[in-house]
């Protein structure tokens, strides 16, 4: 067995030390050693999305990434986002829309939106849909996530 | 009465799905926990002749290795999942089912070995490289078409040819008809394999408990009460000493339906063995190679039709792909013979039907389930013939469907249950219109075409019924409870995969006890909560477990008046269950809540009355006489670019009759979802294996579902005809978006190229084949 790296890293603003081996990938990191199991896993090969989380506010694939790269980065999951009671916009106006069926792509797929929106206060559908193409969903035919984004949008300008 | 259902409520799972609150099997996490990795085979078709674990075991931290010789007399090949066909008359049937772990031999590429059980998946894996196996391979039965040739090699050697199943059906006199038939139209088509490819892949945590004697499973399962009962008898326990959990399911679309796969058996008989907790996920590329597939079929069909246009009969002699094993018997290419009539009066039907065994993972029912297969065909053949008889597609259509005072019509066949099959309800025509008018079918025709047309634009129309079988026996059962807090709890036997059933069941609760949708608390997939049912698939959750627990809602609200009338003194006419209370109509402060009435109904001094029960509980099943056919049109407007003979969809409108809607909401993203998979099916999936039965594109990124590039917006019309054969009128929609598009894209596409002449026969179409059909009209120009 290889030996332990001395990892620290921030997630969800808050602070972890941990002591792992250096091939743990970020997406097994969050799920299985911090128990934040938001972050979901569809492929290990960097294309379905759903292990998306923001490294240091850009959306990254946790599975492509070990979780010794993050050390001494912020990470930000679905966990941070908001809780049941106190939903953020986006994850508002995914249940307003009905941008949620199975949910498993829904966490990544979150987390591509918000830098998108923060940078896109106005987007219309084309760049929307430009924006998830790389999530994939195989529950929801986009429409309604199209629809969640837009209004989204709109409440976060007003 | 307040209504619920048919109204448009949000779903009451998402704030914790969307928050990543909600429990998946791969969340589960139990201490001490230890971690399956399987050893799968790389070649199609081999004897095994030794396995050497002895490495793998002496790997720091490996806790055990099994082979199918380190399980003894528990080695056994899974149970038959549905029952086998009866043995009637012309019906052949060869049942051969996927063992645990391979023993002799392997029959497809990733078919279990072996398991390494270790302290990490990381561990596992690594031991996993340690097994030496010894595979001897042999020549491999690639595909169906060569599989029945006399020198074929043998899938399973105690068999005299890979046949599997052969079976005749017929209506009418086929060959006196063709005698007659003015046009006879017959092409040879092709359908090959696909994926479902849900975004959560497989898994299984199984946990034995020595001193409770208990055995808790967690499994994406769309059917964890079967597989309980299954575990129970294959294990030796009794059904009450194991739990099964599908908690929330990241999609299924069908294969999670297969009971048993080899690794759904083997953890919770090796955390028996070891007496821990053992956790399974699959990875991509073992869903690839190793959760079932679907589709692949070859046609020789045709069709009579009288010069005016009036189909006179339809027959197909096909062959199905079972893949290695086949568990789960007719089910798909009968689907197929049930849809091969469509949506049309069809006197004269003829189809013989060929099953092989082929060195591929099985196949089991993905969404559409056979059915796609069956409309492509018909409505391939109708099309063809429209242009034989220089005839509008839509006419041609209206002209051939089942009227509607028809029904119930019987199509004088068997269906997927081996039941007659018989269209219970329907009115096509005004489906059909709206769905043409929707998509502005005559002004596209008449004027757009031709001007986007001289400007060189391969703009093309298509549109396509098509009916959908749904909401299938046996049965499902579900008890509902009203709490001493008010709170209404529901339980029932069916997993939930994203179909919104929380919410939609809760409709059907509220609109009986007159309650919030908010507070009615849905169990579903949990074997502790409740132990009958059979599961999730066949667009069946709205039909048959919705009115089973529209069925127990009609009990508790009888107990509820009868216990409210005693206690306001007042008949119970003139009651009205609303807000959560009973009130007296006219007197509204007379009343009493939910809540206190059950605290009445539960005692803690005094008797209940001899005869009655306690609480505000009832059970209460439902199984219906037979299936409910759904029916709906699809039209899209699309523009092929001929430069990358990339499909561009302009338009699409769909127009569903899936009789009462519990939720326009959840059902409209059923058929958003059903569109999507069924535009992958049409142009952009499909699994591809060499000679040597090896797949060449398992992985995400070869294998190419669609994303939202590619998935348009989509127009929803509604129509309701109420299906008789249950009290809430629904039909089931979980597989209608999926199954016309096949035969819309081709319809479509060849519309988009009118001086090429092209014909469609095949699907999944891609840009690289539509641009080699095209070009081999070029030259035969
Ligand atoms: S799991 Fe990381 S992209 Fe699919
Ligand atoms: S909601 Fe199921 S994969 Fe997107």
């Amino acid at each position: 067995m290889s030996d332990l790296y001395q990892l620290s890293i921030t997630v969800n603003d808050t602070e972890y030390q941990r002591a792992i081996e250096p091939r743990i990938l970020l997406s097994d990191f969050l799920r299985h050693d911090l128990d934040l199991t938001g972050t979901h896993v569809g492929c290990e090969h960097g294309v379905c999305g759903a292990c998306t989380v923001l490294f240091d506010g850009h959306p990254i694939r946790s599975c492509l990434m070990f979780a010794v790269q993050a050390d001494g980065h912020h990470i930000q999951t679905v966990e941070g986002l908001g809780s049941p009671d106190n939903l953020h916009v986006i994850q508002k106006a995914f249940w307003d829309a009905h941008g949620v069926q199975c949910g498993f792509c829904t966490p990544g797929i979150l987390m591509t939106l918000v830098p998108f929106l923060e940078n896109n206060p106005d987007p219309d559908e084309a760049a929307i849909r430009q924006a998830i193409s790389g999530n994939l969903c195989r529950c929801t035919g986009y429409q309604n996530i199209a629809e969640a984004v837009k209004l989204a949008a709109e409440s976060m300008r007003t | 009465m307040k209504k619920s259902i048919g109204e448009r409520i949000k779903r009451t799972e998402d704030p914790r799905l969307l928050t990543g609150q909600a429990l998946f099997v791969d969340d589960v996490n139990i201490p001490n926990m230890l971690h399956a990795a399987f050893l799968r085979s790389d070649y199609a078709h081999a004897y095994l002749r030794s396995v050497d674990v002895s490495e793998a075991r002496a790997r720091p931290g490996v806790v055990a290795v099994f082979t199918a010789e380190d399980m003894g007399d528990d080695w056994q090949p899974g149970p038959p999942l549905v029952s086998p066909p009866p043995t009637v008359e012309d019906i052949t049937f060869y049942s051969r089912r996927q063992v645990p772990l391979a023993k002799d031999k392997v029959r497809h590429v990733g078919e279990p070995i072996a398991v390494v059980i270790a302290e990490s998946r990381y561990i596992a894996e690594d031991a996993v490289e340690d097994i030496l196996v010894d595979l001897d391979p042999l020549e491999v039965v690639s595909d169906i078409e060569t599989a029945l040739d006399p020198n074929a090699p043998l899938v399973h050697d105690d068999l005299d040819s890979n046949l599997a199943a052969h079976m005749i059906q017929s209506k009418g006199d086929y060959q006196a008809a063709k005698a007659t038939a003015e046009v006879v139209i017959s092409r040879k088509i092709e359908i090959d394999r696909g994926a479902a490819a849900a975004m959560e892949n497989r898994g299984i945590v199984a946990d034995w408990d020595s001193k409770s004697q208990h055995l808790t499973v967690w499994d994406t399962t769309q059917a964890p009460i079967p597989i309980r009962n299954g575990l129970a008898a294959r294990l030796g326990l009794s059904e009450s000493q194991v739990r099964v959990i599908a908690p929330f399911i990241g999609g299924a679309f069908g294969p999670k339906m297969m009971m048993f796969y080899p690794e759904e058996m083997r953890i919770p008989w090796i955390s028996i063995q070891l007496g821990r907790a053992i956790k399974w996920i699959e990875d991509r590329r073992e869903n690839f190679y190793a959760t079932t597939q679907e589709r692949r079929q070859v046609h020789e069909a045709e069709m009579l039709l009288t010069r005016e246009g009036k189909i006179l009969g339809v027959s197909h002699t096909f062959l199905h792909d079972s893949g290695a094993y086949d568990p789960y018997g007719l089910t798909i290419p009968l689907n197929t013979e049930s849809h091969a009539m469509g949506a049309y009066a069809v006197p004269n039907y003829f189809s013989d039907l060929t099953v092989v065994f082929t060195n591929k993972i099985l196949t089991t029912p993905i969404r559409g389930a056979g059915r796609p297969q069956g409309i492509f065909v018909v409505e391939r053949l109708l099309d063809l013939a429209a242009k034989e008889l220089e005839m509008d597609p839509v006419e041609i259509r209206k002209l051939n469907f089942i009227p509607p005072d028809a029904f119930p019509y019987e199509q004088q066949i068997i269906d997927q249950a081996f039941s007659p099959l018989i269209f219970d309800s329907g009115d096509y025509q005004p489906v059909m219109e709206k769905a043409a008018g929707m998509i502005g079918y005559d002004q596209f025709v008449k004027e757009e075409q031709p001007r986007l047309r001289a400007e060189d634009k391969h703009v093309g129309i298509g549109i396509v019924p098509f009916v959908e079988t749904t909401g299938v026996g046996p049965y499902e059962g579900a008890r509902i409870t009203i709490e001493a807090s008010g709170k209404i709890n529901v339980a029932t036997g069916v997993g939930t995969q994203g179909q919104g059933h929380f919410t939609a069941f809760a409709q059907v609760v509220a609109e009986q006890l007159g309650v919030d949708v908010k507070d009615v608390n849905l169990v579903t997939g949990d074997t502790a909560q409740f132990h009958w049912g059979t599961g999730t698939f066949a667009s069946r959750g709205a039909v048959v477990a919705a009115n089973a627990i529209h069925a127990s809602a009609l009990i508790v609200r009888e107990k509820v008046l009868k216990l409210a009338s005693k206690l306001l003194e007042a008949p119970e006419e003139e009651l009205e269950l609303e807000d959560g209370y009973v009130r007296v109509a006219d007197i509204p402060h007379l009343s009493i809540s939910l809540g206190d009435l059950a605290a009445e109904a539960n005692p803690l001094r005094g008797a209940v009355e001899p005869g009655t029960e306690p609480g505000l509980e009832a059970t209460a099943y439902f199984g219906p006489k037979y299936g409910a056919i759904a029916f709906g049109v699809h039209a899209m407007i699309i523009e092929v670019d001929p430069e990358t003979m990339m499909v561009e969809i302009k338009r699409y409108v769909v127009v569903e009759d899936c009789g009462t809607v519990i939720n326009p909401l959840i059902l409209e993203g059923q058929i958003h979802g059903g569109v999507a998979m069924g535009i992958g099916n049409a142009y952009y999936e499909q699994l591809i294996y060499d000679e040597n039965a090896q797949l060449l594109n398992a992985s995400l990124a070869d294998y190419l579902i669609p994303t939202a590039n590619e998935v348009p917006r989509i127009e929803i019309g509604h129509f309701e005809t109420r299906s008789p054969l249950n009290p809430l009128g629904t039909k089931g929609v979980g597989e209608a978006g999926t199954i016309p598009v096949p035969a819309l894209f081709a319809q479509a596409i060849e519309n988009a190229f009118p001086d090429h002449d092209l014909e469609i026969l095949e699907m999944p179409l891609s840009p690289n084949r539509l641009f080699e059909l095209l070009q081999e009209k070029e030259s035969e120009k």
